[in-house]
């Protein structure tokens, strides 16, 4: 039975990464768009928290913190504007979002 | 770095939450499945020995932040909205070619960089406390800026939840 180190990591964050890619680019719900942003900014964390262990350095622990209150604000502020083009196109499909003034 | 089939086990639901979300029609389904992965991710953060990131982790992001998508979805009635794709079928093959593209990007990088692997050092504290002096020892003014960030954060979210006045009031 191998040692898991930092590579099983760096390789699980990549797959975690490429699936939030990929629903940014497949999806067409605006909602689900913000959840495969999140993901993808949760396998960076993880990341930091593997490297963090490797390394021995708290400082990447401490960079996790800054990233989940970035990601919080950002999905506060998605959120609205969800909303808010919700009230005036009646949807949240991102290609009937076309237009810079609705 | 933990037990091998600890690993295999929480990566293994965590890829597969992932793909439930990325696949589900109703995206409600898709809120929980990302909940599921967020939480596997918070239990490797506590088998990496980072316990507090690990309650963080589940405090925030699989309370918080998910109650609010879900908070949303119900709102808008927005769970069966949107396809998984649009119409065009090209942009299916496209984006899972350029996924696959990304993939092996990184796989290349990884593979490259397997050399400099030297060992896992010694587990450090990682105790609330001494993650708390770490924070305002070295990052003070980032610290500052995250408060500043949220408060604009949050007056924005306000002004543009506000109805118009006048407008179907």
């Amino acid at each position: 039975m191998p040692d898991v180190t930092i590579d099983w990591y760096v390789a699980l964050s990549i797959i975690l990464f490429a699936i939030g890619a990929l629903g940014v680019l497949l999806r067409r719900n605006a909602i689900i768009i913000f959840m495969s942003v999140e993901m993808m900014l949760n396998s960076a964390n993880l990341l930091f928290v593997a490297f963090s262990r490797h390394l021995g350095d708290l400082n990447g622990q401490v960079l996790v913190f800054f990233v989940i209150t970035v990601a919080a604000a950002e999905v506060a502020v998605g959120l609205a504007l969800i909303v808010t083009i919700f009230r005036t196109k009646q949807s949240i499909n991102i290609d009937e979002i076309n237009l810079l003034k609705g | 770095m933990g037990n091998p089939i600890v690993f295999f086990i929480l990566a293994a639901i965590a890829i597969a939450a992932a793909m439930g979300m990325l696949t589900s029609r109703n995206a409600v389904h898709s809120a929980l499945f990302l909940v599921l992965n967020f939480a596997t991710i918070a239990v490797l953060y506590i088998v990496l020995n980072a316990p507090f990131i690990g309650m963080v982790q589940i405090t925030v992001y699989a309370g918080a932040i998910m109650v609010l998508f879900l908070f949303v979805i119900m709102l808008l009635g927005a769970d069966k909205l949107g396809g998984v794709v649009g119409e065009d079928k090209w942009q299916r093959y496209l984006a899972g070619f350029l996924a696959v593209a990304l993939v092996v990007v990184f796989g290349i990088v990884l593979a490259q960089g397997g050399g400099v692997d030297t060992g896992t050092a010694t587990a450090i504290d990682s105790s609330p406390a001494a993650l708390g002096m770490r924070l305002f020892e070295g990052y003070v003014f980032p610290f500052e800026v995250t408060g500043v960030l949220l408060l604009t954060s949050m007056i924005g979210v306000v002004v543009l939840g506000r109805k118009k006045r006048g407008k179907d009031a």
